[in-house]
């Protein structure tokens, strides 16, 4: 009786059911389980965890405080302990260790440190220890003694704390108005002094004379911007001093008093004191931070605005050159060749160029666009500013394009798709109403493949996102000096380098010199990567949604 | 053709007013010749599909082919309005004259011709648009593209196919949300739109239900005031009741031609009279 049960439930197929479901099932805890991790570790890092002060004792040396956060701890056997000199009371098989952030890395070397459970001993969480963001060397933990301006002493104590506040603000406003100046005033002037030193290169390679009208002309445009340039330095003098007026004197864990100037410091707070509503608040405002703010410190602090600026950037433009280039040549191979072997040779080869190691596009791309098209290019409309190249170097233009061929197979499968999804009596249809075959491409056949291209896009976009083996060859770098977009015509410099998320990850995580530091920024650019390439493709699939609608097939 | 003019309700008295209609005796002597068929030989690749076909047809008549499935009446259809040319391996010889002209000869535009010889489809073919821009396709493919000009037309022609009434309230929407017969009614506003001068229709009803073909069938009695209208049909009660003459063909031959009533009631070939009693196809 069981026994034919089981042949019947065999039979109905439900053996089946329950192994696409389980597969179904595993892929989904597989995918979600990744991308938990990446947010779990990611996001956690820019929360203002407590600071903790310890007394810590090794054995044959004096107690020392140590004052940091746990960012992490583990459980080792009691072996292993023994054999880091660590005797555990009888009877326990296992410790603790844990990993503080010290901080302070320019007094105390390292800012991450191991301290093992047992020797631990007086943990508090005291409400006066300030956590001080810095521009360079990391976190600094410490009490503040006090704040002085130009040596003078300003305020000490508990007042010292509310005068510091102001003063940060007053410096990090002092800061933005210097990276304003330095950034696009004194940027404008090296353009146009680079601008018109590539004019004169020109008018000697035109064979003009010396002293002629046209260097005159250039002469009195240099003198300008040379006098501009001497305005902004006196204002930046000015600017710098300013900035340079207050310091603070801080003691650290070990009792020593140092000094740190506000010009250093990019942030205060003191987590201790903050309420959970006011870590809140200042964890949004680190996130921010971290999405809108430039790399410091080889990468390991700050934001990485330009890495996702590039990112998408370079998306769009591959996007807006491998749409047209993959939707024309399927219309030819589909519509206009003359089906045959020849055409089913090049179906078959562009089917594997989509298999091909996507390095092997960036030693294309490189050999290619960058060496020859652009060592051409700038022989030819560049001359004056040889030896250095313009289009001749990696830059955000040859990056796209590479990763075009690199799915432009993709878009010609997905396109010709399309167009053999058209019903043949809609072709009839229009044909029988006097269109050509052109007109009824146009009109008619490409309006109702365009979903089927969008799919193509999507796919491209989904793998060109995701790419960085190629990019390395040509046009990511680890750290741009300028985005692709800004005030200088024109606008859009395809020419130039730029960061990119994927890249930026490989470079933080293997590349850094602190791999402790630098472990939560992976988790968080990898978390990042995934969302912009979850949003650009939730917009191009609404866009093709839309266009489905506009056009749903006849299939009565 | 006073005839036309009377509103036709059901399909009884569509009959009805044919039969009336038939009084007067049809002649191929008595008409004008819009098309004709001279000798005409059709090869798909090596095998051939119309085997020295002749024949001529009436302008402002219904024409009617009928024949078992594979007999080569589509074919020849479709060679009226140079459909064939979209098959490679399709060749012709003979010649096929519209009025009086080969619309064979390379000289002859192709896309001029189909404006001339419209064509509606066995399946509703409307282009995923809206039931005005459906109408207005072959207009806008002529350069056409004044409001008023188009708005005039579209009216024209919708009631024209009989479809106005029906529609004129939801212009704007897709031509996918009509009915079946709906929608093979806008396929023929859409073919009238430019004005053709003959009508080919290849199965128009065979996909419909029985209103709708009932709805079709009025109409095409309609229109053949205006249009010359060859019917390709396998459903030989409406050969009967639509046409003014029918061509019987059978292997991609021509059997027999005359006027619908005579071959009906009296075939001249036995193929023919197998066929309509119903002993093959």
């Amino acid at each position: 009786m069981s026994n034919q049960s089981l042949s019947s439930w065999f039979k109905g197929g439900s053996p089946w059911v329950w192994l696409n479901a389980g597969a179904v099932s595993i892929s989904l805890v597989m995918v979600l389980g990744l991308l938990g991790l990446i947010a779990v570790r990611g996001l956690s890092h820019f929360w203002p965890a407590d600071i903790v002060a310890v007394s810590y004792m090794e054995p044959g040396s004096e107690s020392i405080t140590l004052l940091g956060e746990i960012v992490d701890k583990e459980t080792v056997s009691a072996l292993r302990l023994k054999n880091a000199g660590v005797e555990l009371p009888e009877g326990r098989s296992s410790g603790q260790r844990f990993l503080l952030k010290v901080g302070n890395r320019d007094y105390f070397g390292l800012d991450f440190r191991w301290v093992n459970g047992p020797w631990m001993a007086e943990e508090t969480r005291p409400d006066k220890v300030v956590a001080i963001e810095r521009r360079e060397w990391g976190h600094f933990y410490g009490y503040l003694a006090a704040v002085k301006e130009s040596g003078e002493l300003v305020a000490e104590g508990d007042a010292a704390w509310t005068e510091l506040q102001k003063r940060v603000d007053r410096s990090n406003s002092l800061v933005a108005q210097i990276k304003t100046i330095e950034k696009h005033d004194i940027g404008d002037i090296n353009h146009g002094l680079e601008s018109l030193r590539l004019e004169q290169r020109q008018l000697e390679l035109d064979g003009i004379a010396e002293g002629s009208l046209e260097h005159q002309e250039v002469a009195q445009s240099s003198q300008a911007w040379n006098e501009q340039y001497k305005v902004l330095q006196g204002t930046l003098t000015d600017l710098y001093t300013a900035l340079n007026r207050d310091q603070i004197i801080m003691t650290m864990s070990d009792g020593r008093e140092v000094e740190i100037p506000l010009a250093k410091v990019v942030d205060v707070y003191r987590p201790n004191a903050m309420s959970k509503f006011e870590k809140l608040g200042f964890y949004f405002h680190e996130v921010w931070k971290f999405v809108s703010g430039d790399p410091r410190e080889a990468n390991t602090e700050g934001g990485i605005f330009p890495a996702i600026f590039g990112t998408v950037m370079m998306v769009m433009i591959m996007a807006v050159l491998v749409t047209p280039f993959g939707v024309v040549a399927a219309v030819y191979l589909k519509e206009y060749a003359t089906q045959g072997p020849m055409i089913r040779l090049i179906r078959i080869a562009v089917n594997n160029l989509a298999g091909v190691p996507s390095i092997v596009y960036g030693v294309f791309g490189l050999g290619f666009f960058v060496y020859f098209l652009g060592g051409n290019i700038d022989e030819l409309f560049f001359e004056a500013s040889l030896p250095s190249p313009t289009f001749g170097t990696p830059g955000l233009l040859w990056a796209s394009l590479t990763l075009a061929i690199l799915t432009v197979p993709v878009v010609i499968v997905a396109t010709e798709e399309g167009l053999s999804r058209i019903p043949r009596n809609i072709r009839e249809g229009s044909l029988a109403l006097g269109a050509t075959k052109a007109e009824t491409l146009w009109r008619t056949v490409l309006p109702m493949a365009a979903p089927a291209m969008m799919t193509g896009l999507i796919l491209a976009v989904a793998r060109a996102a995701g790419e960085v083996a190629p990019l390395m060859m040509v046009g990511v770098v680890k750290l741009a000096p300028a985005l692709a977009v800004d005030t200088i015509a024109p606008y859009l410099h395809l020419d130039r380098q730029f960061m990119h998320l994927g890249f930026h990850i490989y470079d933080v995580g293997f590349q850094s010199p602190n791999v402790e530091a630098a472990r939560p920024l992976v988790y968080a650019t990898a978390l990042l990567l995934v969302l912009i390439i979850i949003v650009l493709n939730i917009t191009a699939i609404s866009i093709r949604n839309r266009l489905r609608e506009n056009s749903k097939a006849s299939e009565n | 053709m006073e005839a036309t003019k009377v509103q036709h309700t059901t399909a009884a008295r569509a009959i009805d007013i044919e039969s009336l209609q038939r009084g007067q005796k049809l002649d191929m002597a008595n008409e004008t010749t819009c098309l004709e068929v001279k000798s005409f030989n059709l090869f798909y690749g090596k095998k051939q599909a119309l085997f020295d076909v002749n024949m001529k047809i009436a302008k402002n008549r219904v024409t009617a082919f009928i024949g078992p499935s594979g007999c080569g009446k589509s074919t020849l259809l479709r060679s009226f309005n140079r459909m064939n040319d979209l098959i490679d391996s399709v060749q012709i010889n003979g010649e096929m004259l519209l009025d009086g002209q080969d619309l064979n000869k390379p000289s002859v535009n192709v896309a001029d011709l189909r404006r001339q010889v419209g064509m509606v489809f066995q399946k509703p073919n409307p282009f995923p648009k809206s039931i005005y821009e459906n109408v207005a396709y072959g207009l806008r493919l002529q350069g056409v593209n004044d409001r008023s000009t188009l708005d005039k037309v579209v009216e024209k022609s919708l009631k024209g196919a009989a479809l106005w009434d029906e529609v004129k309230d939801r212009l704007q929407e897709s031509a996918m949300g009509m009915s079946g017969g709906q929608q093979q009614r806008l396929v023929i506003a859409r073919a009238i739109a430019i004005e053709p001068e003959v009508l080919l229709l290849d199965e128009p009803a065979s996909a419909l239900d029985p209103l709708s073909t009932l709805k079709i069938e009025e109409l095409i009695y309609e229109l053949k005031d205006k249009y010359t209208i060859v019917i390709v049909t396998h459903n030989m009660q409406q050969a009967a009741r639509v046409s003014d003459y029918t061509a019987f063909m059978y292997m991609g031959e021509l059997i027999e031609f005359g006027a619908t009533d005579e071959l009906f009631t009296n075939p001249t070939k036995k193929q023919t009279e197998d066929y309509i009693t119903g002993r093959y196809g």
